[in-house]
Formats: C-alpha cells, sequence, structure tokens
C-alpha cells in the first residue's frame, strides 16, 4: 500500500495551487487566506466544513462556518469550542486576507458545508463530506465548477454503492413486522445520521414512536430547533417497558452493552455505508445491517469529480489509492493528500 | 435461487443456533424438489460440480475490471466471490433469478469452454444478494454459519424426523435427494439401503456426575481406558472401506494410509490415535493429522495412525445394535481373531473391579497418561445419540492453576453485552521484575450471576483498550481448572493450556500469591 502511495505522490508532486493551498502539520492550509480547513489541531484561524468531530475540533481561535455547523459546535463542545465564530450563509461570499470564500451545501449533514476558495483567477473548491441523494434533513449538494477539487474518498472503492434508502427502509420494516417480539436496536451516528434515519422512516410511513438514547438526544433536539420536522421522538430511559417491535436508536458504541440489556431481545442494526460489507458488519455482530451513508459512493464519487470540471484532483480521506487511480484514468491530474486526524469509520 | 440468495443472507446475520434452525426449516419446506435438494447440498457435502470458480473469477475479473481497482477492492473486501458480487455492474432490470436447479442443469449441458459467458450471463441478470449466493453455491460447500450437521438437524426436524435417521441413511444418498424428501414428506418408504459403506449414529456417554457413581455397580459395567484420540467409526462393505467421523463427514481422504489394503464388512466403533511401536502417541501428534485434504508420505510416516476399536454395529451385514454390549463385544472379539485386519487393536478391558479400588484406577489415569475412563452398562443395546443411564465418561481429575486475570472481551449471543471471555496469566520475572504472561482462555465454568459480578470487575479495572478487548489491571485471581498443558510456540509464555475454565474466582486471594510459570513448565507434556 505505502509502495503505490509515494508511487502517486512522485508523480504529481508540486502542482500550481500548492503555492497557496497545500497540506501542512495542522490540516490544508490556504496560505493567502490564512486560515485552515477542518485542522487535527487548535489554529489561529479555521474554516470548518461540518460538526462531526473529527472535522470540528475544539481550540480554534476564530472559526468561519455556516450558522449550523457553528451552534452544534457550541452545543458539543461547550465553551472550547473556538474563541470566536463568523457565520455565513450558503451562497455568500466573504473576503479572507488575500481570497475570497464561499461556503455551498455538501449534503453531508445539517449546515454541512463545501468551501469554495477563488484566488487570482484560480478556484479550488475543498468538499468536506458530501453525498449526492436526496436528505430531508440537509440543503442538497451543489455542483460547483472548479479548477481544483478536494474530495474526500471515504467509499472511495468500486465495491461501494449503496442501496436506496427507500430498499433499506423496506428492509427494516419487514424485521419489524417478522419480530414483533424483538426489539429494534439501531445504532447511529448522532449528528445527522440519527435525524435522517428518523426523517426516512416517516417518509417510509412509519408514524410510532422511536426511541432515543440519551446520548442521541441534544442534537436532535437542535435539529427539531431548525425546522426539521422527526415527529414522535422520546427518550429511551422513559420507555415503558422492553419495546418489543419498536425502533430505539443508540450511539453504535451501546449495541449490545449494558444498556441494551433492558430491552426485548435486541435486534442489533447499525445504519452506515460499512454495513455493504458483510465481514464488517459480522465483525460487529450485526444481525440487521442497513445501508445508509451520509458519504458519496463509489459512482457518485467519479460522477461529481466530473461534473466540477476540475483539471486536478486531491483526495482527502478514505481510500484516496482507488480514487486517485480512478482519476488518473480520467485523465485528471490527481494526488492524496493523507491529511491527519480524520477517522475512517466515522460515518 | 431467490429463495436460496434470501436464505443464505439471513443466515449470515442471524447468530442463534435456534435462529438458523428456523430458516432452514421453512426453506427446506417452502422450496420445492429438486431445488431444496441442491440447497442441502451446497449447506452440507457441497455440491458435486467440478466448475472452477476461481479461475474463471480471477478471468471475469480481468476482462471486466480495471485490476488496480480490483486488486484494491479484493484487499479491502477480503473475499473475491463477494467482491466480484458487489462489483459486477447492476444490469437495469434483472430478470427472474435461474432456480438452483436450472443452474445444475446448465452447467451439465454446457461445455466446460463456455462457462465463462455462462457466469457473466447469470451475474447480469441477478441483483448483489443473488450474485454472492450463486458464486458461494458454485464455490461448491457454503459455509454460512452453517455446519453439514445442522443442515441436517433443520431437514429431519423439518418434518418431524430425528437427525440419526438422516445420518443413517446419508452417505447412500446424493443430491438433489429427491427419495429423502419423499419419505420425509410422508409420499414414499424410506429410501432403500445403500450398497456402499454407509455411517451408523453414534453411541454417546455422559459425564460421571457424583450422584450416577453413588448408585453404580462396577460390576455391571464394562471398564475401558478412555483414550486421547478422536472418536471414528469405521465401516466396509462390498470391497469399499470409510472412516467417518463422529458427526458422520467423511473423512477418508484424509487417512489413505490406513484404509489401504484394509477389507473388511463391518461397522465398527474405535478411537483414532497415532502410534508408534505399540505406544499411543500424545494428541499433539494425532492433531498433525487431521483437517488435512491430502496427505504428504512425510506426514504419514512420521505419524502412523491406528484405530483401537471398542464396539461393533454391524458384522458380516447383521445389524448388532440391538443386542448387549457383553454380545456384541464376544462378536467383535471374535471377528477381530478371525480377519486380523492391520492397524487395528481391541480397547482393553479391564477385568472385574470392586467399587473401592475403581476410584484408585481413575485416579492412576493421570499418571498413566490416559485421559481418565469409561464405564459402559454390559446389557446396553448400541443406541444412537447420547441415551442417559448407559455408558459415562469418567475424565481424568483437573489440573489446577491460580492465574491471574489479564483481558477480557465480550461475548456473543446472549452474553454479548458481558464480559465473559477471559485470558489469564501467571507470575514470572523479566529483567529483574515479576510480570504476568498469559497461559490460556476460558469462557466457562462460572454461573449467570458470578458472568455479571466478572463483567462488572472487568469494568470497573480496565486500563487499556484494544479494540474489543480490555486489558484489566491485574487485582483478581482465578483458579482455572484444565485436562492439560503443552508448549506452544504461539503463546508469549510458550504454554497453553488444554480445556481450561474458571473452576472458582479467587476475590479473596492476593494477586502475588498466584502461581509462577515455572510451576506450570513443570506440569507441561511435551
Amino acid at each position: 500500500m505505502h509502495r503505490h502511495r509515494r508511487h502517486i505522490a512522485a508523480m504529481t508532486q508540486n502542482t500550481a495551487f500548492e503555492t497557496w493551498l497545500r497540506p501542512d502539520a495542522s490540516g490544508l492550509h490556504c496560505i493567502p487566506g490564512g486560515f485552515h480547513i477542518d485542522p487535527h489541531g487548535a489554529v489561529e484561524r479555521a474554516i470548518i466544513t461540518h460538526g462531526h468531530s473529527d472535522h470540528a475540533r475544539p481550540g480554534h481561535g476564530a472559526v468561519l462556518a455556516t450558522a449550523e455547523t457553528a451552534e452544534i459546535m457550541r452545543i458539543r463542545l461547550g465553551i472550547e469550542a473556538a474563541g470566536h465564530f463568523q457565520a455565513l450563509a450558503y451562497g455568500q461570499s466573504l473576503k479572507v486576507g488575500g481570497v475570497t470564500v464561499t461556503l455551498m451545501p455538501s449534503g453531508h449533514i445539517l449546515g454541512a458545508a463545501q468551501i469554495v476558495i477563488d484566488h487570482d483567477g484560480q478556484r479550488a473548491v475543498v468538499s468536506g463530506d458530501y453525498k449526492r441523494r436526496a436528505d430531508p434533513t440537509c440543503a442538497a449538494f451543489e455542483v460547483v465548477p472548479c479548477d481544483l477539487f478536494v474530495t474526500e474518498a471515504t467509499f472511495g472503492l468500486p465495491v461501494f454503492r449503496h442501496e436506496p434508502d427507500s430498499v433499506e427502509m423496506a428492509k427494516l420494516l419487514a424485521s419489524l413486522a417478522a419480530f414483533p417480539e424483538r426489539s429494534h436496536m439501531i445504532g447511529v451516528y448522532g449528528l445527522g445520521k440519527c435525524q435522517r434515519l428518523i426523517a426516512l422512516l416517516r417518509a417510509a410511513g412509519y408514524a410510532e414512536a422511536i426511541w432515543l438514547h440519551g446520548a442521541l438526544r441534544s442534537m436532535t433536539d437542535y435539529y427539531v430547533s431548525r425546522g426539521i420536522v422527526l415527529g414522535d421522538v422520546r427518550p429511551a430511559s422513559e420507555a415503558p417497558d422492553g419495546l418489543a417491535g419498536k425502533i430505539v436508536l443508540c450511539p453504535p458504541s451501546a449495541l449490545g452493552d449494558r444498556w441494551s440489556r433492558r430491552f426485548a431481545e435486541p435486534i442489533a442494526s447499525f445504519a452506515s455505508g460499512w454495513m455493504r460489507i458483510r465481514g464488517r458488519a459480522r465483525q460487529r455482530g450485526i444481525e440487521l445491517p442497513l445501508i445508509i451513508s451520509d458519504h458519496a459512493d463509489w459512482p457518485e464519487l467519479l460522477h461529481t469529480i466530473a461534473e466540477t470540471g476540475a483539471g486536478e484532483i486531491w483526495v482527502t480521506h478514505g481510500r484516496e489509492e482507488a480514487l486517485v487511480h480512478a482519476a488518473l484514468g480520467m485523465g485528471l491530474k490527481a494526488r492524496a493528500l493523507a491529511l491527519v486526524g480524520r477517522e475512517d469509520d466515522a460515518e | 435461487m431467490k429463495a436460496f440468495a434470501l436464505l443464505l443472507d439471513r443466515l449470515v446475520y442471524t447468530p442463534s443456533r435456534l435462529g438458523k434452525l428456523r430458516l432452514l426449516q421453512n426453506y427446506f419446506r417452502a422450496t420445492p424438489d429438486p431445488d431444496r435438494g441442491y440447497g442441502l447440498a451446497a449447506l452440507s457435502d457441497g455440491l458435486p460440480l467440478t466448475f472452477p470458480l476461481r479461475r474463471l473469477l480471477t478471468e471475469l475479473s480481468a476482462s471486466r475490471f480495471d485490476p488496480e481497482l480490483f486488486r484494491l477492492s479484493r484487499d479491502y473486501v477480503g473475499d473475491t466471490a463477494e467482491t466480484v458480487s458487489l462489483i459486477w455492474p447492476n444490469s437495469g432490470a434483472p430478470g427472474e433469478a435461474p432456480r438452483l436447479a436450472e443452474i445444475v442443469e446448465r452447467l451439465r449441458s454446457t461445455p466446460a469452454k463456455d462457462y465463462a459467458g455462462l457466469l457473466a450471463e447469470w451475474l447480469d441478470g441477478l441483483d448483489v444478494n443473488q450474485r454472492w449466493a450463486l458464486l458461494k453455491f458454485l464455490g461448491g460447500a457454503v459455509r454460512a454459519g452453517v455446519s453439514a450437521r445442522l443442515a441436517k438437524i433443520a431437514v429431519a426436524e423439518a418434518f418431524g424426523h430425528q437427525v440419526e435417521e438422516i445420518e443413517e441413511l446419508w452417505h447412500g444418498l446424493s443430491p438433489p435427494y429427491l427419495p429423502l424428501f419423499a419419505w420425509l414428506e410422508g409420499q414414499a418408504g424410506p429410501p432403500p439401503k445403500s450398497a456402499a459403506p454407509v455411517f451408523r449414529p453414534l453411541m454417546l456417554a455422559h459425564p460421571l456426575e457424583e450422584e450416577d457413581w453413588d448408585g453404580l455397580d462396577p460390576h455391571q459395567f464394562a471398564i475401558e481406558w478412555k483414550w486421547d484420540g478422536i472418536r471414528v467409526q469405521l465401516s466396509g462393505k462390498g470391497g469399499t472401506v470409510r472412516l467417518f467421523s463422529r458427526s458422520g463427514d467423511d473423512i477418508s481422504a484424509t487417512f489413505p494410509d490406513f484404509l489401504e489394503g484394509l477389507a473388511i464388512d463391518a461397522v465398527l466403533d474405535g478411537e483414532l490415535l497415532v502410534m508408534r511401536q505399540a505406544t499411543v502417541a500424545p494428541f499433539a501428534d494425532l492433531q498433525q493429522r487431521l483437517n488435512r485434504k491430502t496427505v504428504s508420505r512425510t506426514t504419514m510416516a512420521s505419524y502412523p495412525v491406528h484405530v483401537r476399536l471398542y464396539d461393533a454395529l454391524e458384522i458380516a451385514g447383521e445389524d448388532l445394535r440391538g443386542l448387549t454390549l457383553s454380545e456384541r463385544r464376544q462378536r467383535l472379539e471374535e471377528w477381530h481373531r478371525r480377519a486380523q485386519p492391520r492397524a487395528t487393536d481391541l480397547s482393553e478391558m479391564l477385568g472385574p473391579v470392586a467399587k473401592e479400588e475403581l476410584r484408585a484406577v481413575w485416579a492412576s489415569t493421570r499418571h498413566a497418561g490416559i485421559e481418565g475412563l469409561m464405564l459402559k452398562r454390559l446389557d446396553s443395546p448400541y443406541l444412537a445419540g447420547r441415551p442417559k443411564g448407559y455408558w459415562y465418561k469418567w475424565k481424568r481429575s483437573a489440573l489446577i492453576a491460580d492465574c491471574v486475570l489479564m483481558y477480557a472481551q465480550r461475548g456473543a449471543g446472549k452474553r454479548s453485552s458481558f464480559y465473559s471471555d477471559f485470558t489469564f496469566g501467571v507470575w514470572t520475572e523479566k529483567d529483574g521484575k515479576d510480570v504476568v504472561v498469559p497461559v490460556g482462555k476460558a469462557y466457562s465454568g462460572f454461573t449467570d450471576s458470578e458472568m455479571r459480578d466478572l463483567d462488572r470487575f472487568v469494568r470497573e479495572n480496565t486500563v487499556e483498550r484494544y479494540g474489543p478487548v480490555r486489558a484489566v489491571a491485574p487485582k483478581l485471581v482465578l483458579e482455572v481448572a484444565f485436562d492439560a498443558i503443552m508448549p506452544s510456540a504461539r503463546h508469549k509464555s510458550g504454554l497453553a493450556m488444554r480445556f481450561p475454565r474458571i473452576a472458582r474466582i479467587r476475590w479473596d486471594k492476593p494477586v502475588v500469591e498466584a502461581d509462577r510459570l515455572e510451576n506450570l513448565q513443570k506440569l507441561a507434556v511435551a
């Protein structure tokens, strides 16, 4: 693996964009703008694509982000979130040092943005995390034509083709009908996946109460406060019984742990793009894998790259090798950035 | 194919044995002949196909996919069949999936040179789960967390029969098992007896409990040594001899040296051992011979196998299972004297022993390197399964060591929320300091309430986590009972325990008083 990475890097080093945008020890650094994007360590000035903890870290001096991302950071990180926040709405531009910054929706979670940087007639777009399919809980991804597209690659292998959400919801509802004596415990990440799953269930016609682990409540309350309709959602701690035949959402770490003992013969489920791979589901002891992802799958990654019209592609995190290989095959310049501090599994 | 794909997909994700049985039973009841028979074959002995799946997948992948992307995908997924099923493009409108019988039929009628085209045609018409199931089906034996025996149990129970009835017939049948299903559904009599050697379900023993001992009169029992090998059935008929494992798997191919030139017309029960100059070698030697598809001449020469016989189920076509053990034993001895088959002998019967002496004989087994005693009622017929009150195994007393709890992992199924798999170690000196090195792993021996206490202890004393494993502060002594301890290159301590279980939790014992590695090394058998 390392052999290949060095090979690719050697082939494509020192591109023109590197004079003003390049990775350093803290993350992706925009030199004329004087800021980092989603830096790993605390920096003076940061632009944050979205509120997930491997992108939004605490302790920066000043943070520029959408109002939603800023609020999510305040709720999750509290007083240490940042010295100062500045909110920027989707589509609005702001001069930052020697560059112009615009935030555009990335379709990942509520508030998630692509960072558009215009500098000296060149345009770079940093995708953050993104997906292309419809999500009732956040604004849809917008393609921004650019010269350099910095993309994620969480599911950057051709084996990842997420099922349509409706297929996965039908699977879940069929299981509820087949096992009315068992509670259905679904592992979800607390920010984004949890609320999207609830919204998808509602869209599939499921009107019953959905029960939440305590760790999922604050973000769900925040989504509701932003006008996202999630219906009857209740704390699992107030459940009258073992919730047989009902849906309980919890952080993945609570699946099969002590917390689950109070529920009726839980069926362990997990909503994640990783569930495409049988071994990953079995490793976690998942009985009902749901392939619901907030990241682009392989076809989405490829057609997004093509749609941006970018001549150069940088791949930040995930399975960079395969996506770099595919972009080179499309006749583009491409390289892997290998940024520090990204969590492979955070979805 | 559709029903089979759904079944495999569900089986893979269903952890409980009962859940799997339910899925299998529904499949065998609901699926028509001959498809269900091919499904059964795939889940048990494998289909009798010679389909070069691996080579075809390599060829197809090379012609259809970017080799670099395929390689990266294969490395990530870890399984070629699954990778192909995932990476294969979805056709716009998958057609009606072919039935298993159609698949088998078309393979028979298609020349080998056209296999690749056929496989591609099938893959094009299926969805992702069906593609995966097809490739598992064509790959031979499907291992979807289901053993061949579980599949047979499901078939039997789906139609209100016992698995032993199926096992008895099994080796005379072949896919798609039409006579078997017709009989199970009550539409025909039992399938005709086979002209080839067949497996007869074994009679198994219960562990001897204290209350069994109290009422036991040794004079009513045959007393034998309990040999430390594997239980086998030697079955010969019409010039062919087969060797079966205790669950009815045909393991003949693993022991060609033993079967060569052996001509018997009988079904015999015995113990497979490695023997050199009439001396039984340790179990570790036998392990060199087990689970091999092919076996080299050197291995055969270094680990010569032998069967020590203790019972006869059938001799010269006569079913002896209704006779008493004394009668069967007599027939076995007569037969063996007459036939003098090579590489076999008879398990010694210990003469009449008074009850007081018997305990002393048992106590001597560990010293003699024997696994314990077998006590079998002299008047017992040969009954399939594990009937109560006839046969007892009396294992030699366990060895005991006081060990320190080191790591814990959560269990499976009902135990998935409990830290209930434990790794423990003993003290040794390293660079002038005492450290604990692991010697074994156990997940049994404690009660449910003790399990809850241990779970709490682990959570309160975790010092580090490595994925699912928690390292625990060295504070708790576990009294571990084990059958033997052997040198092992794989463990840091250089030792590995056989059959360890937690005998007692020593909440009271200071951890410094746990055993030392040097003591265990003295117990180790080479």
